[in-house]
Order: C-alpha cells, then sequence, then structure tokens
C-alpha cells in the first residue's frame, strides 16, 4: 500500500507502529535470549546477578550438571512414550472422526458434530473424570496419560473444515464409479493429499504431549512415570534437587553447589525446550495454516 | 391419550423413515465404522464423566457406588457457599479470569493491526515469528522462568533493575496483590503472537480494492485502520470474544494457577479449578461429592457466560455462533 500514496503523516504514524512493535520484540525475546545466556555463563556469575544481556564468564557446568542428574533422563524418556504414542492415537482418532464429519452425504453428521462440539463448552469435570479413570483402571499406568485427553474437539474441527474444503466432490464421484470404497479412498486419495492437515494436528498434539502436566499431576503417582514436566516442577519450582542424583557433586564446595543448584535451572529450561525450539521453522508454518483453516469457519 | 395408544404402532411415514435409515446405514457403513473409536472415546472421556457429575447431588459412598448413593439435593453447594472460603475463591477466579480476558484480547487484536500495518515485510515476519515462539514453551518452565526473573535474589533481573533505580525490591511471587498481574502479563507475554494470528488472517482477507478505493479519497493510515481494517476484523473478533468468555472460566488454566501458587499467595491465588483439586483429589479425606458440586457450579457459569456473550452478540452484531 505504502507505494501507493504515502503522506508524510502516514509515515510518521508508519514509524510509531514500527517503535511499538520492536517493543514487542524487545519485550518478547529478552527473557528468551536472557535465559540461554545464563545457562552459558559460569554459575557464580549467574548468582550474583553479573549476567544482563551476553554470557559471562562462558561455562558448560550448568549443562554438565543437567546431563548428571538422572531423574531428568528417566523424565524425557517417559515424555518421549507419551508424545509419541499419544501423538499417533491422537491423530488417528481425529482423522477418524474428522472425515465421517466432512462428508455431505452422510446424514448422522449433524447431530454427532453436535455432540463432539458440546464438550467444548461444557463437561463433567476433574473428579468424574478422575473417578472414571479409577474405575477403568487406569490410575497410575501410562495410559492415564495419553487417553482422557486424546482427542481436542478443535482440532477436529480444523481438520474437517480442510476436509470439507480440500477434497473436491467430484474426487469421490470418480473413485466411487472405479469401485472404490470409503476406507480406500480415504487410505489412497484422501490421507496422501492431506500432508498438511496431518502435519498440523501432528505438531500440535506432540507440543501438547510434550508440555502437558496436568494429568501427570491427576492421574500418575509413581516416580518412574512422571514426564519431564514433573521433574520441571520439582526442580525449578519446587526448589527440590536431589544433591545424590548429581554425579561428583559431593567432591565440591557448598558455596559453588549452591550456585550451580541454581544455574542448572537455567540449562535445564534450554535443554527441555530445545526439542520443541527444533520443531519450530515447521511448527510456525503449519501452525498458522492450521488457524487460517480454523478461522474460515469463524 | 387414548387415540394414540390406539394408533398402529408403525405408520408409513415411520416405517419409511426407519427404511431410509437403513439403506443410509447400509450405503454410509464405512463411515459409521470410521467414527466409531472416536465416539466411544467421545462417550466414555466425556459423556460419562458428564453423567457421573450426578455425585455433586448425593453423598457418595465407594461402596454404593454412583449409582447408589444416596440422593442430598444441594447439600454441597450449601456446604461450599456457606463456607469461609467460597467468597474469596469466586473473587479470585473472576478477577484472575476477567484480568487475562479484559486485558489481554485488545492487545491481541493491537498487536494484529500494527503487524498489518508495518512498512517492511522482512521486519514484520521477524516480529510476528518472535512473538509467537513463547507459547510453545511449557507452562511449567514459564512459571519456572518467573520466579527466576522476579526472584529477590542476586540473580532476579526484574528486582536487579528496580534496585538500580533506587527502589525497594518487591516479592512478586509470594505477594497477593501481585499474583493476577504476574499471571495475566506472562500469560500475555505467551500468547500475544498465537492469538493475534487469528486476526492477522482475517485482515490477510480483506478485499484490497478498499484499501486503494480509501487512498484515492486520501484517506490516511490511521483513518484506514479504524474504518478498513476494524470493521473487517469485527466479525472474527466478535467470535473470538464469545469464545473466550465461554471459556473464561474454564479449568483449562489450572495448571498454571497451580504451579505459581505457594502458602504466601494463597489467599489471591486459590481459584475454583485449584480448590476442586485440592478438596477431592490431593486432601487427606478427599470428598468426591463436595469438589464435584463445586465443579460442576464452576462448569454451568462458563455455559450461562457463554449463552449471554452470544446473544447478546446475536442482537447487537448478527454475529453468533449459533
Amino acid at each position: 500500500m505504502d507505494n501507493l500514496y504515502t503522506t508524510r503523516r502516514d509515515k510518521w504514524f508508519t514509524a510509531f507502529i514500527n517503535f511499538l512493535l520492536t517493543v514487542a520484540l524487545v519485550v518478547t525475546l529478552y527473557p528468551i535470549i536472557y535465559i540461554v545466556s545464563s545457562s552459558f555463563s559460569s554459575p557464580t556469575a549467574v548468582t550474583t546477578g553479573q549476567v544482563w544481556l551476553w554470557p559471562v564468564l562462558p561455562s558448560l557446568a550448568g549443562y554438565e550438571a543437567v546431563f548428571q542428574y538422572k531423574g531428568i533422563w528417566t523424565g524425557f524418556y517417559n515424555t518421549a512414550i507419551y508424545t509419541v504414542f499419544g501423538t499417533l492415537i491422537s491423530v488417528a482418532l481425529t482423522v477418524l472422526a474428522a472425515y465421517p464429519l466432512s462428508r455431505p452425504d452422510f446424514k448422522a453428521k449433524n447431530p454427532l458434530m453436535f455432540l463432539f462440539t458440546f464438550t467444548m463448552f461444557f463437561s463433567g469435570g476433574l473428579i468424574p473424570t478422575y473417578m472414571l479413570v479409577n474405575q477403568l483402571s487406569l490410575y497410575n499406568t501410562r495410559w492415564a496419560v495419553i487417553l482422557p485427553s486424546a482427542l481436542a474437539v478443535y482440532n477436529l474441527i480444523i481438520t474437517r473444515t480442510f476436509f470439507q474444503a480440500g477434497i473436491p466432490r467430484e474426487l469421490l464421484e470418480a473413485a466411487k464409479l472405479d469401485g472404490c470404497d470409503d476406507f480406500t479412498f480415504v487410505r489412497k486419495i484422501v490421507l496422501p493429499i492431506s500432508g498438511a492437515i496431518i502435519a498440523v494436528n501432528t505438531l500440535f498434539y506432540a507440543i501438547g504431549y510434550w508440555n502437558n502436566i496436568q494429568s501427570a499431576l491427576i492421574f500418575l503417582k509413581d516416580n518412574d512415570k512422571m514426564p519431564l514436566q514433573m521433574i520441571l516442577r520439582a526442580i525449578l519450582i519446587q526448589n527440590q534437587i536431589d544433591p545424590s542424583m548429581m554425579a561428583g557433586f559431593d567432591t565440591k564446595a557448598m558455596a559453588e553447589r549452591a550456585n550451580l543448584r541454581e544455574q542448572l535451572k537455567y540449562s535445564l529450561i534450554v535443554v527441555s525446550s530445545l526439542p520443541v525450539v527444533l520443531l519450530y521453522p515447521f511448527v510456525q508454518k503449519y501452525f498458522v495454516r492450521g488457524i487460517m483453516i480454523g478461522s474460515i469457519k469463524g | 391419550m387414548k387415540e394414540t395408544i390406539a394408533r398402529p404402532l408403525t405408520t408409513p411415514e415411520k416405517r419409511d423413515r426407519s427404511r431410509l435409515f437403513k439403506k443410509e446405514l447400509i450405503t454410509n457403513y464405512q463411515l459409521y465404522l470410521m467414527i466409531v473409536p472416536p465416539l466411544i472415546w467421545l462417550i466414555l472421556f466425556m459423556y460419562v464423566p458428564m453423567y457421573g457429575v450426578q455425585i455433586a447431588f448425593k453423598k457418595f459412598r465407594a461402596v454404593d457406588g454412583i449409582n447408589g448413593s444416596e440422593w442430598v439435593g444441594l447439600k454441597y453447594f450449601h456446604k461450599f457457599f456457606q463456607s469461609y472460603d467460597a467468597g474469596e475463591i469466586i473473587w479470585n477466579t473472576v478477577e484472575v479470569c476477567f484480568y487475562t480476558l479484559l486485558v489481554g484480547f485488545p492487545i491481541f487484536v493491537l498487536l494484529a493491526l500494527l503487524l498489518n500495518n508495518t512498512g517492511s515485510k522482512r521486519f514484520r515476519k521477524v516480529v510476528q515469528l518472535s512473538t509467537f515462539a513463547p507459547y510453545f514453551i511449557s507452562v511449567t518452565v514459564v512459571v519456572g522462568m518467573l520466579i527466576q526473573f522476579l526472584s529477590v535474589q542476586d540473580y532476579g533481573i526484574i528486582n536487579n533493575v528496580i534496585r538500580f533505580f533506587g527502589g525497594e525490591p518487591i516479592m512478586f511471587m509470594s505477594k497477593p496483590e501481585w499474583f493476577s498481574s504476574v499471571y495475566t502479563w506472562s500469560n500475555i507475554w505467551q500468547g500475544a503472537g498465537f492469538n493475534a494470528i487469528i486476526y492477522i488472517a482475517a485482515l490477510a482477507s480483506i478485499d484490497q480494492e478498499l484499501y486503494e478505493a480509501a487512498v484515492v479519497d486520501g484517506a490516511s493510515k490511521f483513518q484506514r485502520i479504524r474504518h478498513i481494517d476494524l470493521p473487517g476484523i469485527m466479525p472474527t473478533m466478535v467470535i473470538t470474544f464469545i469464545l473466550a468468555v465461554g471459556q473464561v472460566m474454564n479449568l483449562g488454566f489450572f495448571d498454571k494457577i497451580f504451579l505459581m501458587q505457594n502458602p504466601l499467595n494463597l489467599d489471591s491465588s486459590e481459584v475454583i479449578s485449584t480448590y476442586v483439586y485440592k478438596t477431592g483429589l490431593s486432601a487427606s479425606l478427599p470428598n468426591y461429592s463436595y469438589a464435584s458440586a463445586i465443579g460442576l457450579f464452576n462448569s454451568l457459569i462458563n455455559f450461562a457466560l457463554l449463552i449471554l456473550a452470544n446473544s447478546i452478540s446475536k442482537r447487537i452484531n448478527k454475529n453468533s455462533l449459533w
């Protein structure tokens, strides 16, 4: 637009907009840069508040401490299991529900869609769900982390919208003429041309499982099943760092130990967020697309 | 009444309908098979708990089960409203929720408008990518970061800034009066980029000719934002606002508030959802019925708010969810 016609006043206005956006940019990025810089600084520099922007006295002590801390690996392992299997189950359920609901000739479409959407606005709540999980003997099992929240209705809606808009009716009619049934149609035609929406779902769910702490808080008891986020909670929030879990720790001096305990947190934040950060380029591309698809409905 | 009974059980229309239904089942049986697994999941994990919520009106005893327990009517609702904590908990919930909604919503819209009107495409992309990123950090890490940043220790950067300007350090995490602000502003930090996207999408779909015509008529950039951008995203704003109001007191944010709680800030950080968790699950003598009643009270308020927001916007704007 700007190349068309810009007055002097508009130039000032654009400068003002850019200024506000720069503020937004700094406010968003500064905490992240600060965490990363602290994680690479020496423990003493961090705890005495010498770090402002860039690493001070660069050191990998925090990362060494993280990698030697045993509980963290159990957490990573458990979270990996929940993320991989949970995502598989969730994506499968979502596609299985979304495809029939996207077909105009599916008579049960409207009442079923209502059943699904209604749960976005009203639910039995925490206690009845907890009692159900107990009754199904899922309490304190890995299933309890995955199953109760396996399907997100929001994802179902955007997937259905994608199918409605992205799969031409002629394609189905032509396939039907060739004797293709619905199963084959989904497997051979719908899935191959729906890569984008499958990616959106996979990323949504995978990040949801990776970051999930609520299910573990409610449904898990045993330490050996706890996901990474519960370990993070113990260390970052409750400040429970078990010295016996840190190899070679007892040989170090008291003061240094206290500093390292604090600095370990910064490195831990970086390490635990790294998988999501690595996915980010894909995530943002597909997420934006997913949200755009979702907004067509609105 | 008698006439109705005397009628034949299957009228021609009824027979017709059931024949049509059978035909639909036969032609589309594979679609039905597909939706069976998600439907079982839905009934089991969503509708069975909805059925189970009746224990809010019963005195639940494990030996009797949900169906066998004795009905007690509104006893547990009375118990909650008469309890010493109720007023404070409800107020905390309302404060935290509406603070987030009322401060967050305009900021998200503003961010989208700013991004849409910056001169440089590159800059726009950089800001959009960066503001979007915090959304993917887990709540646990965000709360952990808050604790580090707001600490009064030497490494607490915010208090270092306050000290630098000669102020007294503030114990943000343990002072009840700071709780809702810390909660809301960290939410905005985390969610601004994500929440702006839906408006950016709406802005992108505005007809370009409108801008061209406005420029020809000599409209300034500010006027274009006010008279084209804003009306253009109004329907989207209304829908997201209704949804936000419907979700405003939802149990969904249970984890962040729960993680931010400590014995010192409990006066303003105890909300309905955390209270349900404490009375129902983590208490030494959990009371399922009492906790369910409080949870149900919360769900009903949500639902009422949603319907209210929807009908108001229907009347004013002709935009609604249904």
